[in-house]
């Protein structure tokens, strides 16, 4: 049973690589970053998590290791490679470019009609 | 982490996926806790937060990128495991393929090795082969394509800078010292020869251009078997004699061993020490081959150009003889291949798609088998859908198995192969051509795996797009009882198929077998029993004397009378049915027209009882005797086909032919002088099938002549007594007094050597090869299509019966005999047969008349054959569909009511 996501397709790798640039992270801390920053407004399906980390990963955006944590047991870490980060930068601003781009058109729609 | 790394760590990696998750969940749990939910709550949203475990962890597994190759193991064990259940099916199967994939695989070595291969000498496309070119005139053999004259020769080779040419001619002859005399084929060669074509001597050194011109010292170059058979091999052989044709050459070099030009050449001397006359003439073509190789920088193109200008040049100087005459250059290959294979080639390509056919037989088989088992499994791969496989899943698996089974069948067809190409080369009739070439290679295997890899995907796509996609819940709730109509058809069209493919192979053995049978029913037009034929060549002191000719050919023959068993000897330059033929045009008035207008007929040139001796029978006239002889009137005996084309109804007795192309000397004692004397006809004889039992119908030249070997002007006594062959009649089997004969033919000087020798009977049989060879391949093609076809067919009746049991059970329960069943399931089979046999019967006419086309003596009509045939398939099928309706009669309707 998949839990279906509502982000659009691809954003969700987008949103991961921008969670791991701040510093090496394991999974579970991901999932749960993603939703507080988004305030809960963006549900992540977890199960869906994990093949988009496998999947970053296999590509070479993402490196992986087994560290322990602050509570001493071991994780697997992921952290950002420098095609990672490539990535991130281009994507990211593409988004912006999007979004922008979204919100001029919205804009000017409610101007033509007043 | 690499891809490779992803497949190889396969195991961590799942290890370390566990662990991945455990941890996710035990925090997300602890969380939980933290927050306030009692632990077994906290577990129970940790793990639906997460999702399916299973289903996760497939995600990520197909993040790797390394699912396809898992799957692929996985079918591959899989389709291993179900060939071990059923291990007949497994053999039955595999042994089809192999013998299938083997005997092609086979074919396709031997056509790799003697038509595809390139030439053995480096750099072989820049070999070139040049002729000269007539416009106009075209001969009936070569079109207008003809032999250097040396003088041409020498002029192109001085004159051209893009190829560098040289020349060789054949010289065989007697090398008598060291050892005992044989008799060996040779060549004159320019010095450039070998350097043309790149080789290197095994011993010794190549000719230098000092050797190659009138005067130089006698030299040769000997082959390596002949190094091995008169030296032992020995370094010592350089610089030593060696005697041939009677004369002493120093041996300067040994040739690379396996060098093969288009003939065997054992002993080679420099074509410039050749001082005759024929060497010298502008107009006259003795059989000198010029290949040349283009020189670095060069292009074809240039090299035509070139040789454009010079054939002008000559034209110009020597209008004459070079008038619309010019040079071509075609590539070596062209001839060494092309030309010298000549109607192998067709006969490979023949024998390829018989083996074809044969293949395609195999595949059906298996397909029929695969498809029935597949139909037995709907339920399981129903199942499998309901439980989640996608259609191209399926798809995959089934061809992963054929797959299997087709890689492993062809993996045991090329080792055949391996085993078969030699011993088949060597039951080729006559020497195949570039034999030496035929080796496994990797065309041959890649061959050989596209092969099994292509029939693996043709049986085994019919079963796998059967993968059910619809209907799932009828297939699952039927059962295995009925056989949907579908699969019903196909397999029927598979039995059609297959019955036709049977029906197309057996038509051609039978036709090839009438065939055979009729050709070698034929009269050869000559008494072959006893009759041992033999190139002889004289002493090399007496052909260098003319006037003893004559005489050193009746002692020779006294000599042979002398062996206790011999009946008669006699003399004749061409022997029926052996290589080697002599065609010349005649006329029936002194008005002669153009030489290439002129009916041709064979000549031979005989001693008197050359014809009693043969057994060709007198029909009119006389034959020759003693009176005919130099300065008597010259006398000739034809054949009933040459009396009949010559002169039609009138009695050709007394009657004139103008021959130009006689053996006689012009008023100054010329050789080169058309005769303008008639030869008077003496006599009829019966005709004689010269080109073979085969060949001789359908031959070009079929008339045939006789002259006095006696009326041979001296002059031409050297060069016919080069060609002449003795003939013995013997009293006992001819071939247990050969040592006898031997003995007596060496002379006085203990040089003369008998060669090439034969029975008639092995010539005959000999011109009968091919479609000797032909038969037997077509008849094993046959008879496994034969034997695959009935496999099959009993294969597909005894499966549908047994699913049709529970109907047959009802049947019977409601009246049915067990002779009705019978009926039922023969009259099915009947069905399959008689829409095969109509299909076969259409392809076969075409096969016949395909073989009509590329073999000598096949008559493609031939109706009786293919009834017989055809009966012979439709009894032996129906024999193979009889166990089936024995099997099907003998059902219980109670069990098979009670089983429904």
């Amino acid at each position: 049973m998949t839990v279906k996501s509502d982000l659009p397709q691809g954003t969700l790798e987008l949103l991961v690589l921008k969670v791991v640039a701040l510093g090496p992270v394991h999974g579970y801390a991901i999932a749960q970053r993603l939703q507080q920053v988004s305030r809960f407004v963006v549900r992540v399906p977890q199960g869906s998590l994990y093949p988009a980390l496998h999947r970053l990963e296999n590509r070479g955006l993402l490196a992986a290791g087994w560290k322990e944590t602050e509570t001493g047991r071991e994780a697997k870490f992921y952290r950002l490679t420098r095609k990672g980060r490539a990535q991130l930068e281009k994507e990211a601003e593409s988004w912006e470019r999007l979004t922008e781009a979204v919100g001029l058109i919205l804009r000017l729609s409610e101007g033509g009609g007043e | 982490m690499t891809w490779w790394h992803r497949l190889w760590r396969r195991k961590q990696m799942e290890e370390q996926l566990d662990r991945e998750l455990l941890f996710h969940l035990e925090e997300h749990t602890a969380d939980l806790i933290a927050r306030g939910y009692a632990p077994e709550e906290a577990r129970r949203q940790a793990r639906l937060a997460l999702g399916g475990p299973e289903q996760v962890k497939e995600e990520c597994r197909d993040a790797r990128g390394t699912r396809w190759l898992e799957d692929l193991a996985q079918d591959f064990l899989y389709a291993l495991r179900t060939l071990r259940q059923r291990p007949g099916f497994a053999a039955v199967a595999l042994l089809t393929l192999a013998l299938g994939i083997g005997a092609t695989t086979v074919m396709f070595t031997v056509i790799n090795g003697v038509l595809f291969k390139p030439l053995h000498f480096p750099d072989p496309d820049r070999l070139f082969t040049l002729n000269e070119q007539t416009k106009g005139i075209s001969d009936y053999r070569w079109g207008d394509l003809w032999a250097y004259s040396y003088p041409n020769y020498l002029d192109c080779k001085l004159e051209s800078r893009a190829l560098e040419m040289s020349a060789w001619r054949y010289n065989g002859g007697t090398v008598s010292a060291p050892g005992e005399a044989e008799h060996v084929d040779g060549i004159e060669m320019s010095s450039e020869l070998f350097p043309v074509l790149g080789l290197t001597l095994a011993r010794g050194r190549a000719f230098l251009p000092e050797d190659d011109r009138p005067g130089a010292s006698p030299v040769a170059i000997i082959s390596y078997a002949l190094w091995q058979r008169h030296y032992g091999g020995s370094t010592a052989a350089i610089g030593k004699p060696v005697v041939f044709e009677g004369k002493s050459y120093t041996v300067v070099g040994v040739a690379p061993p396996g060098l093969r030009l288009s003939l065997d050449a054992e002993i080679f001397t420099p074509i410039g020490q050749n001082t005759s006359v024929i060497m010298q003439r502008r107009d006259a073509h003795p059989g000198i081959d010029v290949w040349a190789r283009l020189r670095p920088g060069a292009t074809l193109g240039q090299a035509q150009e070139e040789l454009a200008v010079i054939g002008r040049r000559l034209a110009a100087q020597y209008p004459k003889t070079n008038e619309g005459r010019g040079f071509v250059a075609r590539p070596l290959r062209q001839e060494l291949v092309v030309e010298q294979v000549g109607g192998d080639r067709d006969m490979l390509w023949l024998l390829l798609g018989a083996v074809g056919l044969v293949l395609l037989i195999a595949c059906v088989n298996v397909a029929s088998l695969l498809l029935a088992r597949a139909v037995s499994r709907e339920r399981e791969l129903a199942m499998r859908v309901a439980l989640g496989a996608t259609r191209g899943r399926l798809v995959r698996q089934c061809l992963t198995e054929s797959a299997l089974l087709g890689l492993s069948g062809g993996a045991l067809g090329v080792w055949l192969a391996a085993m078969g190409s030699r011993p088949f080369v060597a039951l080729w009739p006559g020497s195949l051509p570039r034999a030496e070439e035929v080796q496994l290679d990797w065309h041959v295997l890649l061959f050989a795996l596209g092969l099994s890899l292509l029939c693996g995907i043709l049986f085994g796509l019919a079963p796998a797009l059967r993968a059910p996609t619809r209907d799932l819940e009828q297939i699952l709730r039927a059962g295995a009882r009925t056989v949907a109509t579908s699969s019903r058809r196909l397999h029927s069209s598979f039995v059609v198929t297959e019955i036709g493919l049977a029906v197309v192979l057996l038509v051609a053995a039978g036709i090839l077998g009438r065939t055979l049978w009729r050709l070698s029913s034929l009269n050869p037009g000559i008494d072959m029993r006893n009759l041992l034929v033999a190139r002889a060549a004289l002493a090399p002191s007496i052909l260098a004397n003319p006037a003893r000719i004559p005489a050193a050919w009746q002692e020779l023959l006294d000599g042979m009378r002398r062996v206790p068993g011999v009946q008669a000897a006699t003399v004749v330059d061409t022997v029926p049915m052996r290589e080697g033929n002599n065609q010349v045009g005649y006329w029936t008035s002194a008005a002669l027209p153009e030489k290439h207008q002129m009916p041709l007929a064979l000549s031979s040139s005989v001693t008197p009882d050359y014809l009693k001796v043969m057994g060709i029978p007198l029909r009119e006239g006389r034959s020759f005797d003693e009176h005919d002889r130099m300065g008597s009137k010259l006398v000739i005996v034809i054949d009933e086909v040459m009396a009949l084309h010559a002169f039609g109804k009138q009695d050709p007795i007394g009657k004139h032919l103008w021959i130009p192309d006689m053996p006689c000397v012009g008023p100054k004692g010329e050789t080169f002088y058309d005769c303008t004397d008639p030869y008077e006809v003496v006599g009829v004889v019966g005709h004689v099938r010269y080109w073979g039992l085969a060949g001789d119908d359908q031959a070009r030249v079929r008339e045939q002549f006789y002259y006095p070997f006696a009326q041979v002007a001296e002059p031409f006594l050297p060069r016919w007594s080069e060609l002449m062959s003795i003939v013995v009649r013997t009293k006992i089997p001819p071939l247990n007094l050969l040592g006898q004969l031997r003995r007596e033919a060496r002379g006085a000087t203990g040089d003369q050597v008998l060669y090439e020798i034969y029975t008639m009977q092995q010539l005959a049989s000999r011109s009968l090869g091919e479609q000797r060879f032909l038969l037997l391949l077509f008849g094993i093609f046959a008879g496994l299509a034969l034997l695959l076809a009935c496999i099959g067919i009993y294969g597909v009746l005894a499966y549908v019966t047994s699913r049709r049991v529970p109907e047959i059970g009802v049947r019977m329960a409601f009246g049915a005999s067990r002779r009705d069943v019978m009926r039922l399931v023969l009259r099915q089979s009947l069905s399959m047969i008689l829409a095969g046999v109509g299909l076969g019967v259409i392809a076969a006419l075409v096969a016949a008349r395909l073989l009509e086309h590329l073999v000598t003596g096949v008559r493609s009509i031939d109706p009786l054959t293919f009834a017989l045939m055809i009966c012979v398939l439709v009894a032996a099928a129906l024999a193979a569909s009889y166990l089936p309706a024995w099997r099907a009669s003998r059902v219980d309707p109670m069990r098979a009511l009670r089983e429904e």
